[in-house]
């Protein structure tokens, strides 16, 4: 049952990342470019309701469904790790013009080279977790 | 008809984002999408090699299914929902036209870079595995990619996020005002 409340989440998510076009090349490199509003009014209006909708889960200690806690735990603290860990990962947002999310998206969407993408993401998070313990983190 | 097939603006995008959030939390997760990435080395094996993969991946099947979803979805958006025609700012696609993107302003996605008669192009094929691997390498590093630091951590107010998302843009305008020139110029 719960299975598919996530599809049909996913499925939502995918139209979504879809149509809202934050899941096409052009409007990454736009968006690197500072060319249009378009993305920065999407991360904008998602992070102005996420902020009060987040605090307002906190202030009044609102518990998920089944009453366990919700997940807002704090990250480790760390500079080195989030600044060059964010910025290999902003090398490559702004090259394959696609983050995560939007990659599984443009799979379906029938775009066979994103499954290129997602192979080199896939050896990306490998060797990541080869490399782990000597890196800075 | 013709406005099912328009991109929604930014201000439905952005709060359906968030509510996509809220969703997940409410259903006891972290919005995260790039988790399913290391969840999928796990399953392939990859904990023989390194500690990281071992894991109970099996914690994190619902958001594959979530991920199985959103390729569906994108099924759905690019053959029901959309005329698959991404607008641009006249200007940046002017300079794209300059580095041999010609598909601007007529395709959802660069036809120069994601067609897959591109593939026989090592160059493409490079730009696709190495943006990849970058992606990859990067989100764990960074402990999560867009949804988890752009959207959930920042919501959360978490500095780390913030110092992510700013190694984003660091990246990313790197990539764009240094290293496109080299590639496409």
């Amino acid at each position: 049952m719960k299975s598919i409340i996530y599809l049909i989440v996913g499925v939502f998510f995918g139209i979504l990342m879809y149509k809202s076009e934050a899941a096409s090349w052009f409007r990454i490199y736009e968006m690197f470019e500072f060319g249009a509003f378009h993305m920065y009014g999407i991360i904008g209006s998602a992070l102005f309701l996420g902020v009060i909708g987040t605090s307002l889960i906190k202030k009044f200690d609102i518990k998920a469904l089944g009453g366990q806690e919700m997940q807002l735990k704090p990250k480790d603290k760390s500079i080195a790790r989030y600044l060059v860990g964010g910025t290999i990962f902003g090398l490559g947002w702004a090259l394959a013009g696609a983050c995560p999310g939007p990659m599984y998206v443009l799979a379906g969407s029938g775009y066979v080279s994103i499954l290129i993408v997602i192979g080199g993401a896939l050896l990306g998070t490998f060797v990541y977790g080869v490399l782990k313990n000597k890196l800075p983190h | 008809m013709e406005f099912i097939y328009e991109p929604w603006p930014w201000y439905v995008s952005g709060p359906l984002i968030a509510l996509t959030m809220f969703v997940l939390l409410f259903l006891g997760k972290q919005f995260g999408m790039s988790s399913n990435l290391r969840t999928a080395c796990a399953i392939g094996g990859a904990g023989k090699v390194s500690d990281f993969f071992k894991f109970d991946w099996k914690s994190q099947r619902w958001n594959l299914i979530l991920v199985l979803g959103s390729v569906i979805g994108g099924f759905i958006a690019a053959n029901y929902l959309s005329n698959n025609k991404v607008k641009i700012n006249e200007d940046v696609a002017l300079k794209l036209n300059s580095y041999g993107i010609e598909s601007t302003q007529q395709a959802y996605l660069p036809t120069e870079i994601f067609s897959t008669e591109s593939l026989s192009d090592p160059k493409v094929l490079a730009i696709l595995i190495v943006g990849g691997f970058l992606v990859g390498f990067g989100a764990r590093y960074a402990g999560g990619c867009t949804s988890g630091h752009a959207i959930s951590g920042l919501s959360n107010l978490q500095l780390p996020s913030l110092i992510a998302v700013i190694g984003f843009f660091i990246g990313g305008l790197v990539m764009i005002n240094f290293i496109y020139p080299l590639i496409f110029g």
